[in-house]
């Protein structure tokens, strides 16, 4: 009768072993920096798009529509970072897990310098390496994030001429082709 | 059991039954005040006895509250441009703001129920709360270097949520303008095209055409008041068509049959006037009728006002005067006839009223005086199907709070900008209704031009 019983605990145990070993699948979520570069990829895509084809044709060559940060007022174009960021907060609210913002060393709006540890060395890495993109692991409020650092690149001649012109731009030698910021995305781990 | 025991049991039962009876009685009733756990502020306290206007649900925490604030205000935050949305909270980058200040939730800035600390705009944070996140001011903007924090929004520099009308580049664009316009801009009211743009209006049974008083459709039990008629002749409803019944026939609450009512409410006016009905509800004379307590009253305000009106219930009618719809009277002498403050009271002394002195002397012409409505009903377009339409705001304390946000829709039609943010920020002009000139200067636009002209000079070299 023991060794019966015996058997019967040991199949018990075995098999319980063996089942709970089937519901521990390995994780096959997407890796955080394939989610950021991704999200760049159409990130940046839209807002060269926006910038050459609205603003550059629109404002500066065919002169048809002006751009203005105060669009409501002047009844005109919102500027491609007004775009971007009206799109991030948009994102923001549909409780989109990830966030993502335009932020410069230069920043003509100076809540948009950089603030975090990792956004100072990123933002300083994309401008010391041109083409590189950064990225780190940080730290907010007690939650971890994933955190990505894209450079934004100066693409047509309306974003450095109006940021070189800009009364409250802190640099006035932007060149086409030169990083003017960074595109900052977190994804919380 | 001693008798003496017996004796306080008995004292302890009448008092729990009575406490209890007095409670409930408290919470089925409109007076609820038993249950407040402090006064409530400047903006609420017409609606106290709502408490599930703001406690919509009793087992939610902070997003139930959140809800209401922005159930009542999001949309008025909307059209100001807000300039500390949420949405500008929420990256993760902002956390260490978050920790200082968490300008996600109103309830951070405007608690209630706390009059000890609550101060203008129910604000109830100390008043140097912008040194929080712009500490740093002074190093981009060195004309700030030493101004007080307390002093961000004194009038005329800077509003948490409202900045149209004081934004840098708004301010550069209107600097060295004169005291007075050459041209005014007052908008005139396009309201009687405005229900024929509305879907549902039964134009069929009402067509858009003058009526005779022989037409007049008031039913034979009715009793046929000449005074009434004769009110109703004078009207641009008859002219349009609009016919008794249009007003006084309503739904039966248990058939689908219509019924004459005698006294229609507000609900009858907004069938036709409905953005007008819905700002007067969103304002402090219809914020009671919209939680369904009974009508606001000037007995009910804490503000001076006539002690004769005291017990004169507000409605459309109360205002605009049924049959007769009077807006020259809704204008002026409605807002008279209830308000006992320094400003009312000085209006009828004041540069203002001699304007509309001109306009009702004038016969038609009704964009040159500067009634209260003018500046307190302030009108705005409003999109219909078939047009954009000049409405008068009826929520008039849309632009009453801070006064800043007058500026734009109302000061700037007649007056300059500079002008126009000193005279606001003169508490002693506002109470003699702008009688005289400003006493004081807001320096706002000075630092404005300064810095273009440095910007300038550095371009230039």
């Amino acid at each position: 009768m023991k060794t019966k019983l015996a058997i019967l605990f040991s199949s018990i145990f075995a098999s319980s072993v063996f089942l709970s070993a089937c519901g521990d699948e390995k994780q096959t979520g997407i890796d955080p920096q394939m989610m950021a570069d991704s999200l760049f990829s159409v990130m940046e895509a839209d807002r060269t798009v926006y910038t050459k084809l609205i603003i550059g044709r629109l404002a500066k060559e065919e002169k048809v529509i002006k751009a203005s940060e105060h669009w409501k007022d002047e009844k005109a174009l919102v500027l491609p970072a007004q775009m971007f960021r009206y799109g991030a907060e948009r994102v923001a609210e549909k409780g989109a897990p990830f966030s993502y913002s335009l932020l410069s060393l230069w920043p003509v709006n100076k809540q948009n310098k950089p603030k975090t540890d990792a956004e100072i060395k990123g933002l300083n890495y994309i401008s010391e390496n041109p083409g590189k993109n950064y990225y780190a692991e940080e730290e907010l409020a007690g939650v971890k994030y994933f955190t990505a650092v894209y450079p934004d690149v100066g693409v047509a001649p309306a974003c450095v001429s109006c940021h070189n012109k800009h009364k409250d731009s802190p640099r006035t030698d932007f060149k086409i082709g030169e990083v003017m910021g960074g595109v900052v995305i977190r994804i919380p781990l | 059991m001693s008798k003496s025991k017996k004796t306080f049991w008995i004292y302890w039962l009448i008092i729990t039954i009575g406490l209890a009876g007095y409670l409930t009685i408290q919470l089925t009733g409109e007076d609820k005040s038993a249950f407040l756990p402090g006064k409530t502020s400047h903006g609420h306290y017409q609606i106290e006895a709502a408490c599930s206007a703001c406690h919509s649900d009793p087992f939610g925490g902070g997003e139930v509250l959140q809800d209401a604030c922005t159930n009542c205000h999001g949309q008025e935050l909307n059209v100001a441009d807000d300039s500390h949305p949420k949405s500008k909270f929420t990256n993760p980058r902002n956390a260490d703001r978050l920790e200082k200040l968490d300008a996600r939730q109103c309830v951070t800035c405007h608690m209630e129920h706390k009059e000890e600390i609550t101060q203008d705009m129910g604000v109830t944070l100390p008043d140097d709360f912008c040194f929080k996140c712009h500490f740093d001011v002074a190093e981009n903007r060195p004309s700030h270097k030493g101004m007080e924090f307390s002093s961000c929004a004194s009038a005329g520099c800077h509003n948490y949520h409202d900045n149209r009308g004081l934004y840098e580049d708004f301010l550069a664009k209107h600097l060295d303008e004169p005291e007075h316009h050459v041209k005014q801009d007052l908008k005139p009211l396009s309201l009687e095209p405005a229900y024929h743009a509305l879907a549902g209006y039964p134009i069929k049974r009402y067509p858009a055409k003058e009526l005779k008083v022989t037409e007049a459709d008031i039913p034979l039990t009715v009793r046929d008041d000449p005074k009434i008629k004769q009110d109703w002749m004078d009207t641009s409803h008859r002219q349009s068509g609009v016919n008794c019944t249009a007003c006084h026939e309503q739904q039966a609450e248990d058939s689908t049959a219509s019924v004459w009512v005698d006294k229609p409410d507000h609900k009858a006016c907004a069938s036709c006037h409905s953005e007008q009905a819905k700002s007067f509800l969103d304002s402090k004379h219809g914020m009671r009728l919209k939680q369904d307590l009974s009508p606001m009253t000037p007995g009910h305000t804490g503000i001076d006002m006539k002690k004769t009106a005291h017990t004169k219930e507000l409605n459309c009618v109360s205002c605009h005067g049924a049959h007769r719809f009077d807006r020259q009277h809704a204008a002026v002498e409605a807002c008279i006839g209830c308000h006992d403050d320094k400003h009312t009271n000085a209006y009828k002394q004041s540069p203002h009223y001699n304007t509309w002195l001109k306009e009702i002397n004038s016969g038609s012409k009704e964009n040159v005086g500067v009634s209260c409505a003018t500046c307190h009903l302030p009108r705005k377009p409003v999109k219909y199907e078939s047009g954009t339409f000049i409405i008068a705001e009826h929520n008039q304390n849309d632009n009453l709070r801070p006064n800043e946000k007058m500026l734009r829709s109302v000061c700037m039609q007649c007056h300059g900008l500079g002008f126009s943010i000193d005279a606001l920020a003169d508490r002693d002009l506002i109470d003699k209704n702008f009688s005289g000139k400003p006493g004081l200067h807001v320096e706002s636009l000075d630092l404005v031009k300064k810095r273009l002209n440095l910007k300038k000079d550095i371009q230039g070299m």
